[in-house]
């Protein structure tokens, strides 16, 4: 792993500052201008999650290589309530915050992988990657 | 950052210049459908050409600015969506129905011109109250 980059989540402002920081990365990273939006779009919506059920945690960044396949890795960690219910946090529509509840099912369609570990009263942990393939 | 709001015509071009955090998105908003009362406007025209990213609650912030306006006697259209941007919705789940899009200022204003034009050949016009 290189160039690895936190952002601290605990202002609205710090959503924009960490989908900033993916596309930088993703930029740098090789990935093209409609990946980085997508994965812009997913780190905002995982760190506006963030605010809302956690009120505060962090984003990290990385770029890894894997293989003929170079990834863009998004860890965001919380120490917040937890997800009760990760397999109905994961449907389309299902929101405890009267948000859209697009969140997680939304990031996790533009993502390629996608992973959340989450512990009622310690926590949350997602993990999102977005692949390109290495022209050999 | 707060979003500059031209007032031409009967019309407000708010014109987004950078990314906004929630809370610029609320204000601007708010400052919108104060102006439409204030400037008696009948059409809003939000440019979104330079928003990074339209995520779930941006989304939700311009239909509701488009649906309050309506209410306050003003049509809304969004203008100015990149294609990366419209991918990145499609891809999240986002739409925005029932507000209308163009593809950019000129084809904003054009829009407006003809809703404009049809009310009041529909007789729906504020004037015919007079």
């Amino acid at each position: 792993m290189t160039d690895a980059v936190n952002v601290p989540i605990a202002a609205d402002v710090d959503v924009v500052t960490a989908r900033l920081r993916g596309r930088e990365l993703a930029a740098q990273a090789g990935f093209s201008s409609g990946d980085q939006t997508v994965v812009a779009a997913a780190i905002s919506e995982i760190a506006r999650n963030i605010l809302m059920y956690a009120k505060r945690g962090e984003i990290s960044l990385n770029v890894v290589t894997n293989g003929d396949r170079q990834g863009v890795v998004v860890v965001a960690r919380d120490q917040g309530p937890g997800i009760r219910d990760v397999a109905r946090a994961m449907q389309d529509g299902y929101s405890t915050s009267g948000g859209l509840g697009l969140g997680l099912p939304g990031a996790k369609r533009l993502m390629d992988d996608f992973e959340v570990a989450s512990l009622v009263g310690q926590g949350t942990t997602v993990t999102m990657k977005k692949w390109r393939h290495l022209k050999g | 950052m707060e979003v500059p709001i031209l007032k031409q015509g009967l019309y407000l071009i708010a014109s987004i210049q950078s990314a906004l955090t929630d809370a610029d998105l609320s204000e601007l908003r708010e400052a919108l459908i104060q102006r439409v009362g204030k400037f008696r406007a009948r059409g809003v025209i939000v440019d979104v050409t330079a928003l990074d990213v339209m995520d779930s609650f941006a989304v939700r912030t311009l239909r509701d600015i488009a649906h309050m306006a309506r209410l306050r006697g003003a049509e809304t259209v969004i203008v100015g969506i990149q294609p990366e941007v419209a991918f990145a919705m499609v891809q999240l789940g986002l739409t925005l129905k029932g507000v209308a899009t163009a593809l950019d200022l000129e084809e904003g204003l054009a829009f407006l011109d003809r809703h404009a034009q049809s009310r009041l050949a529909q007789g729906k016009g504020r004037v015919e109250h007079d």
